[in-house]
């Protein structure tokens, strides 16, 4: 399914598993912040549209059998991604679409169940950490409160790939209290270096289980979301 | 021909699982109880010889089964 995008408006996708439930949130928010259509591919496609950047929703795809987003890394149409990644391609992934980015192995360490073995649906505040990004860059210097809503979300590296990690700057968010603190108390889940997001080496590809799409409006309580879609949307054009 | 694959987290993660566990058994009165370790099993139904299977099942689970970024496994013909 292709759609003429508008003169000039990047061309986004974003990839719809069976248990995605914040395609919609997704749809919503771009089109209410950047007058961008989003284009809806579905999993078991085998072929991208023209796409300038693209989006792996939140959800539960698969029901999170085997582990969140293992199932999905095996959909068809994540050779296409993959491949669209190799080439440079924008990817974000939320939540869901984070699990899914570890498991194909677009983005290191793996998502486990929160430390407090429960499912935690909360603000969280996130800080951006030391890194030369075109996401670091843009946001750099603020604290954004975004919700998170996760059962799986205690992100693990081993210790030798969490320093490489932070010695090539990969590190995109921290959990933090509302002063900006970082430490164990201010991790809501356990993840390792209280990590909420990570890029990829060549900064083209964010995974983060905060929920940006959510935080789109002040009415929703924080609209801290939309410079991070903006990030997004800068590496796009 | 039923193939084994038990899949379990290295020592170095924590099992969010086996320690809520085995704090609520400790709480029932199992105070010598010192940890409770949680793995996943899976039965594999294959036709073929058993060398084949076997080689088949250890790509399967080194792939798919288990993430080597947490994870170990052992596979073995039942």
């Amino acid at each position: 399914m292709t759609r003429v995008s508008k003169l000039g408006q990047p061309r986004i996708g974003l990839i719809q598993f069976p248990g995605s439930n914040c395609d919609a949130d997704c749809v919503d928010a771009f089109k209410r912040l950047f007058d961008i259509d989003i284009q809806l591919v579905w999993h078991e496609a085998h072929e991208l549209p023209s796409l300038d950047g693209v989006i792996l929703p939140g959800g539960f795809s698969y029901g999170d059998y085997l582990r969140g987003g293992a199932l999905a890394s095996c959909s068809p149409i994540m050779s296409a991604v993959k491949t669209f990644a190799t080439k440079g391609g924008p990817i974000i992934g939320i939540c869901n679409g984070f699990q899914v980015l570890t498991e194909s192995q677009l983005l290191p360490g793996i998502l486990l169940k929160n430390a407090s073995q429960t499912f935690i649906c909360q603000y969280a505040y996130l800080k951006v950490a030391a890194g030369n990004s075109g996401y670091h860059q843009r946001l750099q210097g603020q604290l954004y409160k975004v919700p998170i809503a996760h059962g799986e979300g205690r992100y693990f590296v081993p210790a030798d790939q969490l320093k490489s990690l932070q010695d090539k700057g990969q590190i995109l968010f921290q959990y933090a209290d509302e002063q900006g603190q970082v430490n164990d108390s201010t991790s809501p889940n356990g993840a390792v270096a209280n990590i909420a997001g990570i890029v990829s080496e060549n900064g083209r590809i964010l995974g983060m289980m905060p929920h940006p799409e959510r935080a789109s409006d002040v009415l929703l309580g924080s609209n801290d979301g939309q410079p991070i879609l903006e990030a997004f949307l800068a590496t796009v054009l | 021909m039923i193939y084994e694959v038990v899949v379990e987290l290295k020592e170095e993660v924590l099992d969010t699982q086996g320690r809520a566990i085995q704090q609520t058994l400790a709480r029932l009165g199992a105070t010598q109880l010192k940890a409770v370790k949680v793995s996943k099993r899976f039965l594999l139904d294959l036709d073929g010889d058993e060398a084949s299977s076997l080689e088949l099942v250890q790509k399967l689970a080194a792939e798919h089964l288990a993430n080597p970024v947490s994870e170990t496994f052992k596979c073995r013909k039942l």
